[in-house]
């Protein structure tokens, strides 16, 4: 008990705790004038909310699509399109994320929602990936005697299948996360807001302090997601 | 009870047909053993019966009812299934892996309790223990019996087996058959049971059915398909010694009482009462039973030479195995062969001494055939 409160409600506060510690500390220790009106609490307040906004709707909408068309494509009719969705999938994670976001600007424009629809596509890939490899990776004789015993095609997904390719999902999941919050940090480049501001503005007057602000809170937020994902993961599935 | 009538199944994409023109009829209550080489087509008869495979010619029935119209979710909900990889839910706890038929069929928590209660301790696992553990945390010989309990347990008129007893050691196998034969005296199950191994199929089956590329070569009792094989095949299969496989057919139970041996001596009998009881016996020694009539050990001629002790208990040597009496002759004969000895103690299903079976006494049985 005493460990589950520690690893689910401690460790987390204490990521979110250095978080606030490095953003009181910057405010309040600004090494000239111009660091001061660049990180304003105001300033990193609203980078944060902006940046958990670009995941949230991105990552919502990734998994929901990701895992409903991964189930799709696991269908035995559809097995051999799986197939090869797969591989343009493992082709277009090659790409870089700066490329897809500059795709998308010469083609949607600037902002907000250009940079969530952009993160959205790339955050599907590694979801729909694993979704797809999970459900078609559980054993055929399990799935037989499912069958034999009289369960119909979507008591077998959602009992057997499902619950046997969860972890595989989650682990997809939590690839697209740490992928999203590292690609979110360039949608300020198409106007997108977030850490991204940060760092950009802070590279371009070539301020440390502001640079490192932006780099070290987009990367804790990565890592709290990733940590406490992993922890529901742990206690959802019990059978391994 | 289960009725196929000149079944064919062609695979699409293959030439020759996996099943062809088979008629087969299995009586309610018998179980039926397919029998043959692997590619022979007996899975796939099995698997026609609760259409996982859907015949391509041909009628089957089932209690007199054409189960081709039947809703096939229906029909499977009422045969029980086992296949050889057993096909346990990881991720589910061993009650819910036997209680999956029952919550198909949505039967309240309590009724589906109870049940999968007594089918675990039917199948010789304790619910207390076993619940809640998960398949991965049992041995071979538990999950298969994890795999009939849940075949069995809301009581389907029919069961469909595919070499259920594969993947386990023979002695935990030779120990699984005789439970199952067991329990299926008590409930009266028709069942279909697919094996390629012919001693097995002559042990469990009321009714042999050998398949060879697709066709129904013969379908008889054990016994007839040993005396009268219809041809050379299945003369091949069920082997030149037919003698020795009639092994298969016999229970101990049933040649126990004919052989008269000596007594077994309590552990408290004084040593001049158990030599002389050592002399009279044709094995040279004597078997040791404690208060509750349980086996203790065994006392040959040369244990007696060393003088510790007073009473029988004192000098036995200990047995390493015996068998149940209603294993078959078979059995007997492997636990000899193991051990070393011309001699197998034979215990009751309350663990009790019953007697003991002699190699001597194998030898007249098949001669006696003969």
């Amino acid at each position: 008990m005493l460990q589950n409160l520690y690893k689910l409600v401690l460790v987390p506060l204490f990521l979110v705790i250095v978080g606030v510690v490095i953003v009181i500390y910057t405010v309040n220790n600004p090494t000239d004038g111009l660091v001061a009106r660049m990180l304003t609490y105001d300033n990193v307040i609203r980078a944060l909310r902006e940046h958990l906004m670009l995941m949230l709707v991105s990552m919502i909408g990734a998994i929901t699509v990701g895992v409903l068309v991964g189930i799709m494509l696991s269908r035995p009719s559809l097995y051999y399109l799986g197939r090869g969705v797969e591989n343009v999938v493992n082709v277009g994670q090659t790409i870089p994320s700066l490329a897809i976001l500059a795709l998308f600007f010469t083609w949607l424009g600037l902002g907000f929602r250009v940079a969530v629809f952009a993160l959205f596509l790339y955050s599907i890939l590694p979801i729909l990936r694993n979704t797809f490899a999970g459900i078609t990776s559980v054993d055929d004789s399990i799935i037989e005697s499912a069958k034999g015993m009289g369960l119909n095609q979507f008591r077998i997904l959602t009992r057997i299948e499902l619950p046997l390719a969860f972890p595989i999902i989650i682990a997809g999941i939590r690839t697209a996360i740490v992928i999203n919050v590292g690609a979110a940090t360039l949608a300020t480049f198409i106007g997108g807001g977030g850490f991204g501001d940060l760092i950009v503005t802070g590279l371009s007057v070539r301020r440390d302090m502001v640079i490192v602000t932006g780099a070290g809170l987009a990367a804790l937020t990565a890592i709290i997601l990733d940590y406490v994902i992993g922890q529901i993961e742990i206690r959802v599935v019990k059978w391994t | 009870m289960i009725k196929l009538d000149n079944v064919t199944k062609k695979f699409p994409g293959m030439k020759i047909p996996a099943v062809k023109d088979l008629n087969l009829e299995v009586k309610e209550g018998d179980v039926c053993v397919l029998v043959g080489p692997s590619g022979c087509g007996k899975t796939t008869t099995m698997k026609m019966i609760n259409r996982i495979h859907e015949p391509t010619e041909g009628k089957i029935y089932i209690k007199g009812e054409d189960a081709l119209k039947m809703n096939p979710i229906n029909l499977r909900l009422d045969i029980g299934y086992v296949i050889q990889e057993i096909g346990l839910f990881p991720h589910m706890t061993i009650e819910e892996n036997v209680a999956t038929v029952p919550n198909e069929k949505k039967w309240p928590k309590d009724k589906t309790d109870k049940k999968v209660d007594e089918m675990m301790t039917l199948v010789g696992l304790d619910p207390k223990i076993y619940r809640k553990r998960y398949p991965s945390a049992l041995s071979g010989g538990q999950r298969q019996r994890v795999g009939v309990a849940r075949a069995m347990v809301s009581d389907p008129p029919i069961m469909l087996m595919d070499e259920p007893f594969g993947a386990v050691d023979p002695i935990t196998r030779a120990r699984l058959q005789n439970e199952f034969l067991r329990i299926q005296e008590r409930i009266e199950k028709t069942i279909v049971f697919v094996t390629h191994d012919i001693d097995e199929a002559i042990k469990m089956g009321d009714t042999i059915a050998v398949m060879r590329e697709g066709k129904l070569i013969q379908h008889a009792t054990p016994g007839d398909l040993l005396s009268a094989p219809a041809d050379d095949f299945v003369a091949d299969l069920v082997g030149r010694n037919r003698s020795i496989k009639r092994l298969h057919l016999i229970r101990i139970r049933e040649i126990l009482d004919d052989v008269n041996r000596i007594k077994p001596a309590p552990e408290d009998m004084p040593l001049d009462d158990v030599k002389k009881r050592i002399e009279d016996s044709d094995i040279r020694s004597v078997i040791v039973v404690d208060r509750d009539n349980k086996l203790k050990g065994i006392i040959g001629v040369n244990d007696l030479k060393r003088k510790t002790g007073e009473v029988a208990g004192d000098y036995c040597q200990k047995i390493s195995d015996s068998v149940t009496d209603d294993a078959t002759l078979n059995d007997a004969l492997s636990v000899m062969l193991e051990m070393g000895e011309g001699y197998v103690a034979v215990v009751n299903e309350d663990d009790q001494y019953a007697g003991t079976i002699t190699l001597g006494d194998l030898l007249n049985v098949v001669k006696e055939d003969n």
